[in-house]
């Protein structure tokens, strides 16, 4: 027993040594998951803001300016041309200089304080269906209540919506995102990571040489994994760090649930990582296979994509995929501050995957082993 | 340059692939399964938003907007809950998204002519979801309140803002994602086939082999480039037709447009993931530099999911060395506005630069490790 914890311990150290060599793939396994955090936390968004519009006053009035000025001043828009021909309108739009287009027509004042009906015309270019759906809302919202002040008493008032969200009060996109991006970054480093350690040792010859060192195959998985373990859970550290100090996402959760959800997780996907190794001969091989595996897991993750709005067939499958449960745990106790009690579904999940898979792929590979 | 020798090098490369089913599974499996994920399992649109009922005034005008609510289409009502205390277990354990509490007196302030509050209360965690929900909500108790006040009476609202889209009527995820995929399909092809071939050489020692036949460095760098040219312009065709006859989307530009731009993207995208290829020697490496470098700004920075409006400024100057952007432009273009040359002329020109200045890298940077 004494023999055999020196020898994985060896095993780990060589493995270190080997990895941390080369000064770039110290910049992969540290700065590239930071990088990647910044990255996401930055451009992931599905907030709608300064979307770039046209305007066509054909009233050139101060009422029709004011309307202008209730768009731009909302932050959500911001002009980017005027005309006063249709046509340059169209061109805006096709050269995609403009998403939306403002068409007020000529007597617009004289028809509000006439109190007569009409209409202004907003234009989208559909081709962001995101940025289409959400600007559609806000201009209309934005014109209807610039219309209901500058004519009081024509709305009689009615029913008022007023809305509070818990966990992130500004709906912002940065708090659920950032969290997300751990198993994204950790699902990187391990799976990845490890498929391609094992299967650079087959492909150059050298494991053939630790097949015949006192190692057993037991201890091989051991040493092979348990630095990538801890690489991912030294960026997992990190990565959260970032995220609350520089993102300031707020965490009400308990730490040490965060690390055993980690630890499970982890430990998932090292066995994914360990069963390609096994169906790989050479790195191109494993890395196909890993990106293969790493694509729909993470799209049918609820990563970006809810997984409520999947078609049954589909939501039943992310029950298999540990990406899933992370993320729900992950964002749970970075948002909710939730505890075990409402998580322990998840937890009980992302244990029996993980278990399952490793035990699979080291079940495998030491028959391979075995073989030969 | 020799043709002959060009030819050589392209048919061992393509000898290699043949014998490494899984590269090219991922090369022609990949994008189907990507089309088909994005076409049938995943979109942007948010349906059925469980939400839960707390109706404390308990009168025939709470339960008109209840049932408002329900016929929306927008929202499945799983619960209806009885005191309020109940809100934020049913909240935490995440069994909603949203919760609309009707309070009491608010069929009797309807009735009086004032303002009549009703709350929702939306599960934050997920903003994306919460900010839809929002919107919907916002516009069903819009709606229901303009005929409950107005019933019996005539108001003309001041203004109607008349919305029209264009290019995607209908406002469908699907037409978004589609031609954005082929730009990103692209970059997956190009830089992670690519990003192994020269370092895989250099690891199994046959990089000296090489450098000892009169084979030129262009030689070699076309030979290796040429058949994923053809696989990537194989994938343009089938991503194009599946996702106009399965999924609708609608061609209304030239095909052979699209076709010449596609190569010269593909041949800069393939420029730059052998030049990453010979830059790292190790394959290990290749594939994370490839990840980071290729993969995910054209993910994250091209527009194709992300607003590039809405990202901070410093965000958005780097999203202009981002050559998936303005490939991007030229398939929506071409697609959904069916805009020609006229309009996709800058981008067209950007697109050969970006094939000179990815072959050019790949070149100089191959000379050097030859040497």
């Amino acid at each position: 027993m004494r023999g055999s914890l020196e020898r994985i311990l060896e095993m780990v150290r060589k493995e270190f040594r080997q990895v941390f060599r080369d000064a770039r793939m110290r910049g992969v396994l540290f700065a590239a998951p930071v990088l990647q955090l910044l990255a996401f936390g930055y451009a992931v968004s599905t907030d709608v803001r300064d979307t770039a519009t046209f305007v066509v006053d054909s009233d050139a009035s101060p009422a029709s300016r004011e309307l202008v000025d209730a768009l731009t001043a909302s932050g959500y828009f911001q002009v980017v041309g005027r005309s006063s021909r249709p046509a340059d309108l169209v061109r805006a739009l096709d050269h995609g200089d403009a998403m939306m287009g403002l068409a007020i027509p000529a007597g617009f004042e004289r028809d509000l304080q006439n109190r007569r009906p009409m209409s202004v015309q907003l234009l989208f270019d559909g081709t962001n269906s995101n940025v289409a759906t959400v600007a559609q809302g806000y201009a209309g919202r934005i014109v209807l209540s610039w219309a209901a002040r500058r004519s009081p008493g024509a709305a009689p008032p009615g029913v008022d919506l007023r809305a509070r969200a818990w966990f992130n009060p500004n709906l912002e996109s940065r708090t659920y995102n950032v969290p997300a991006v751990i198993g994204a970054i950790l699902t990187l480093i391990c799976l990845v990571l490890t498929s391609l350690a094992i299967v650079r040792e087959r492909e150059i010859g050298t494991l053939e040489q630790l097949m015949v060192s006192p190692l057993t195959p037991g201890e091989l998985i051991l040493g092979k994994t348990i630095p990538f373990a801890l690489i991912g859970l030294a960026d997992l550290g990190l990565i959260t760090a970032v995220a609350l100090l520089w993102f300031h996402i707020p965490y009400k959760g308990n730490v040490l649930l965060l690390v055993l959800a980690s630890v499970l997780y982890i430990l998932a996907a090292l066995g994914v990582g360990l069963f390609i190794s096994t169906i790989s001969r050479t790195q191109q091989e494993a890395f196909m296979s890993a990106f293969l595996v790493f694509m729909p897991t993470l799209l049918l993750s609820g990563f970006m994509f809810p997984v409520t709005s999947m078609p049954p067939f589909f939501q039943w499958l992310t029950l298999i995929n540990p990406v899933r449960h992370y993320m729900e745990i992950v964002r749970a106790l970075f948002l909710k501050g939730a505890g075990l009690g409402a998580l322990w579904h998840q937890f009980l999940a992302l244990f029996l995957i993980g278990s399952g898979v490793l035990w699979l792929a080291a079940d495998r590979f030491r028959r391979r082993a075995a073989a030969g | 340059m020799s043709p002959t020798r060009l030819r050589a090098i392209a048919r061992k490369e393509i000898l290699q692939l043949r014998r490494d089913p899984r590269s090219l599974m991922l090369a022609f499996a990949l994008p189907v399964l990507l089309l088909i994920l994005f076409g049938y399992a995943i979109s942007f649109d948010v349906r059925d938003i469980r939400a839960a009922v707390l109706d404390q005034d308990h009168s025939a005008a709470s339960r008109d907007l209840v049932a408002a609510f329900r016929s929306s289409g927008y929202f499945t009502v799983v619960r209806y809950l009885e005191r309020s205390a109940e809100t934020g277990p049913l909240l935490e354990k995440g069994a909603v998204q949203l919760i609309l509490v009707i309070p009491p007196g608010f069929s009797r302030d309807l009735g009086a002519g004032r303002q009549a509050p009703v709350q929702a209360i939306l599960d934050g965690s997920d903003a994306n979801t919460a900010t839809i929900a929002l919107g919907y909500s916002d516009a069903v108790v819009r709606t229901w309140s303009g005929n409950a006040v107005l019933r019996g009476r005539t108001v003309i609202p001041a203004i109607t803002p008349q919305t029209r889209v264009w290019y995607n009527e209908e406002l469908a995820s699907r037409n978004m994602i589609v031609p954005g995929l082929v730009a990103v399909i692209m970059m997956i092809i190009a830089a992670m086939l690519t990003s192994l071939t020269i370092a895989r050489e250099w690891e199994r020692g046959t990089m000296e082999q090489l450098a000892a036949t009169p084979v030129t460095r262009l030689e070699v760098v076309l030979g290796k480039l040429l058949p994923y040219l053809g696989i990537g312009l194989i994938d343009v065709v089938v991503c194009s037709v599946l996702g106009v006859l399965l999924f609708g989307v609608p061609f209304r530009g030239s095909a052979a447009l699209l076709m010449l731009l596609s190569a010269c993207f593909l041949s800069g995208a393939l420029g730059l993931g052998l030049f990453i290829s010979a830059a790292a020697r190790s394959q290990v490496l290749a594939t994370q530099l490839a990840m980071v470098a290729t993969f995910l700004p054209t993910l994250l920075l091209s527009g194709f999911m992300f607003s590039i409006s809405s990202m901070p400024r410093g965000l958005q100057a780097i999203s202009y060395l981002v050559p998936a952007r303005y490939f991007l432009v030229v398939t929506r273009g071409i697609f959904l506005k069916g805009v020609g040359l006229e309009v996709l002329g800058l981008q067209g020109l950007l697109m050969i630069a970006f094939a000179a200045v990815g072959l050019g890298l790949a070149v100089a940077r191959f000379r050097k490790e030859l040497q």
